[in-house]
């Protein structure tokens, strides 16, 4: 990525979809795209692939709920089994509820750990948004001028029919986005 | 970027729908806002002062809220003898709470995660009220089998950890415990469910204020948010997992309390039809408490906007229709005890209609079976203040309903002799009064800090403005 970057700003997400779509299409390097709520359709216009997540999710609720379940086995058919009603010691149906509530349990923190991890999301983290509006009411779409080939006026022509607000250039250090 | 032929192709918007069919769907925020609006509207009120009503509110929760302390500590100190239990009802005022309590989160829930799955976007106004009412609710729920243990300091007991008494281990087996694994699992993944949403929300705020308290607290807690649609991409992914797997939690939680009774051996609680009937009685008495509070709340802090008479209408139909599997599930449990030809359970339904608490059981039918079924016409789901007597009904309604259980079907046991009767005392009735206490105090905090509706959802379901020709124009020259 290049230490320069450009960023239009758009007043409606309709606006914001149909010209990542378009930016994209045209084969510009889109860095992020910053809005104030989830635009549906945005994934699919920047090319974003579904997210590994849900695999986070299924592998923690199974690690819960095979986890619980061997414990509870443990505890009552081996280290101390007490006879409830004549039920065998291993009881698969009485072991069931407590096992899936620590797979809910398991699953769903580890998937909200892992959305903060992936996202690099941390209490007291320094927030630097693009622009302050942008949690508010504003869309910015971030690309990289990293192409030679990549001419400014041209791309402020092609952004203009999406109404576009404001088209920034800015120079980033090393590392940072913003 | 690898992307294939198809991907660039497809459009990413698609065609707007004709405006014909647009106007047929009804506005789920009026007065025409736009997102600037929305973020003002939520926020001002958090910027303010709080108003009169708000510290007249807050007053009158606290002193509730201390009146049940000092009933709780005076119980704490003298021992459960202090209540009017006696060994043929072993359980009563306090348990009865317990249920009610848990009951009233179940709505929370089901707006938060079960609305969300069947993509009912009208959820966005009430979802993070709602969210936290279950939170409350659910804090308040499970004060009462602490204080039910009589020595509380031992409460971690209930956890099974490794100890110095042998092999001692809690019991696996028993639906007592499954409660403690579920109603903490409740508590738990409903506040990081709640969090979750409220990150972009804190985020709103963090960039509107200066420099301050507020933006520190706003800024620590919103995690460094800054609203990069990679970041909203996953957390999209990660609410919806959320909901995915806290839909069959709230269902769980009902039906392990349900099962507390049902796998016990005493009639009137030993049935299969309880785990159904307890789920949808939750939802019941939640969603009536759901619009109690949505009717104050949109009243005192001016949401008349985001709440509106559509959104008060759909929990209508929704508390209309949970009200009618409740007077089913009524009406299948005496069918069944007259048609099971067991003597103990045919007695323990006739004594509860006419006994000495058939008092209690008329108060319940009337209350959730008779009233709510007002709610079939239209000019009553949208007149808020008869809307509001009927969910003050249901909540008064599915009280009883607990007790109904509870005490009616032990206060006659299988043994004439042991017979008893049960009355609560000040101190047992003084701790309900300060379980609303509780309730209400942590409501209010929250409306006073918290943007009670969830901006960014909000944002999302605004009306769009019809485009310019401009825009069109350049669409059509992209396709």
């Amino acid at each position: 990525m290049s230490d320069r970057l450009l960023l239009a700003t758009f007043e409606q997400e309709d606006d914001l979809l149909a010209a990542t779509s378009e930016v994209r299409r045209r084969g510009h390097k889109i860095v992020d795209v910053y809005t104030p709520y989830a635009v549906h359709g945005l994934d699919r216009a920047m090319g974003l692939k579904a997210s590994r997540l849900t695999w986070v999710c299924f592998i923690c609720g199974m690690i819960g709920a095979l986890g619980m379940l061997w414990f509870e086995h443990w505890v009552g058919s081996v280290t101390w089994p007490i006879d409830v009603g004549g039920k065998p010691w291993n009881s698969l149906p009485s072991n069931v509820p407590v096992a899936f509530e620590s797979a809910v349990l398991l699953a769903g923190f580890g998937s909200v750990f892992a959305l903060l991890a992936v996202s690099r999301l941390f209490p007291g983290k320094q927030a630097h948004p693009v622009i302050e509006r942008v949690t508010d009411d504003r869309f910015v779409l971030v690309l990289d001028e990293a192409d030679a080939q990549f001419d400014v006026s041209q791309v402020k022509a092609m952004l203009m029919p999406f109404n576009l607000v404001e088209l920034e250039e800015r120079v980033v250090s090393a590392g940072g986005t913003h | 970027m690898v992307e294939s032929e198809k991907d660039l192709q497809t459009p990413a918007v698609p065609a707007p729908s004709p405006d014909e069919m647009a106007k047929l769907r009804p506005t789920l925020i009026t007065g025409g806002k736009v997102p600037a609006d929305v973020t003002r509207d939520i926020c001002t009120p958090l910027e303010r002062g709080p108003t009169g009503l708000w510290w007249g509110a807050f007053s009158l929760s606290l002193t509730v809220l201390t009146i049940g302390v000092v009933a709780v500590t005076y119980q704490i100190a003298m021992g459960i003898g202090t209540w009017g239990l006696n060994r043929t009802v072993g359980w009563a005022f306090d348990i009865t709470n317990f249920v009610f309590w848990v009951g009233i989160g179940h709505a929370g829930t089901l707006i938060s995660a079960v609305l969300f799955l069947f993509r009912q976007k009208w959820r966005t106004s009430v979802n993070r009220a709602a969210e936290a009412m279950t939170l409350f609710a659910v804090v308040c729920a499970g004060l009462f089998p602490v204080i039910h243990m009589g020595r509380p300091w031992l409460a971690f007991w209930m956890a099974p950890y490794p100890n110095m008494r042998g092999s001692l281990w809690v019991n696996f087996k028993s639906p007592l415990l499954w409660d403690v694994f579920a109603i903490s699992t409740y508590l738990l993944i409903s506040a990081v469910f709640w969090y979750v949403g409220l990150i972009p929300d804190l985020a709103t705020i963090r960039d509107r204020s200066k420099p301050g308290l507020r933006k520190r607290l706003s800024g620590l807690f919103s995690l460094g948010w800054n609203g990069s649609a990679r970041t909203w991409h996953r957390y999209e992914t990660v609410y919806l997992l959320l909901a995915g797997i806290a839909t069959p939690l709230v269902f769980s939680v009902h039906t392990i309390v349900s099962m507390d009774f049902a796998t016990a051996v005493i009639p009137g609680w030993h049935t299969t039809i309880f785990p159904p009937y307890f789920v949808a009685g939750a939802i019941f008495s939640g969603l009536a408490m759901v619009l109690t509070l949505m009717i104050i709340a949109r009243k005192v802090m001016q949401l008349e906007n985001y709440i509106t008479v559509l959104h008060i209408e759909r929990m209508c139909k929704l508390m209309l229709s949970m009200g009618c599997i409740v007077g089913l599930a009524y009406g299948t449990e005496f069918f069944i005890a007259a048609f099971s030809g067991n003597p103990y359970e045919q007695f323990v339904f006739f004594n509860r209609a006419l006994g000495p608490f058939s008092w209690a059981y008329w108060t319940m039918v009337s209350c959730n079976v008779l009233v709510p079924q007002v709610l079939w016409f239209r000019p009553i789901r949208r007149n808020i203040v008869l809307v509001f007597v009927v969910s003050i009904f249901v909540n008064i309604g599915m009280w009883f309903e607990r007790f109904v259980i509870i005490v009616t079907s032990l206060h006659r046991d299988f043994l004439p002799s042991s017979w008893a009767d049960y009355t609560p005392t000040t101190v047992e009735v003084a701790t309900l009064l300060g379980s609303f206490g509780l309730f209400f105090t942590l409501f209010l905090l929250f409306c006073r800090f918290i943007p009670v509706i969830a901006i960014a959802e909000v944002k999302g379901v605004l009306e769009k403005p019809r485009r310019d020709l401009k825009h069109d124009s350049a669409q059509g020259d992209a396709a």
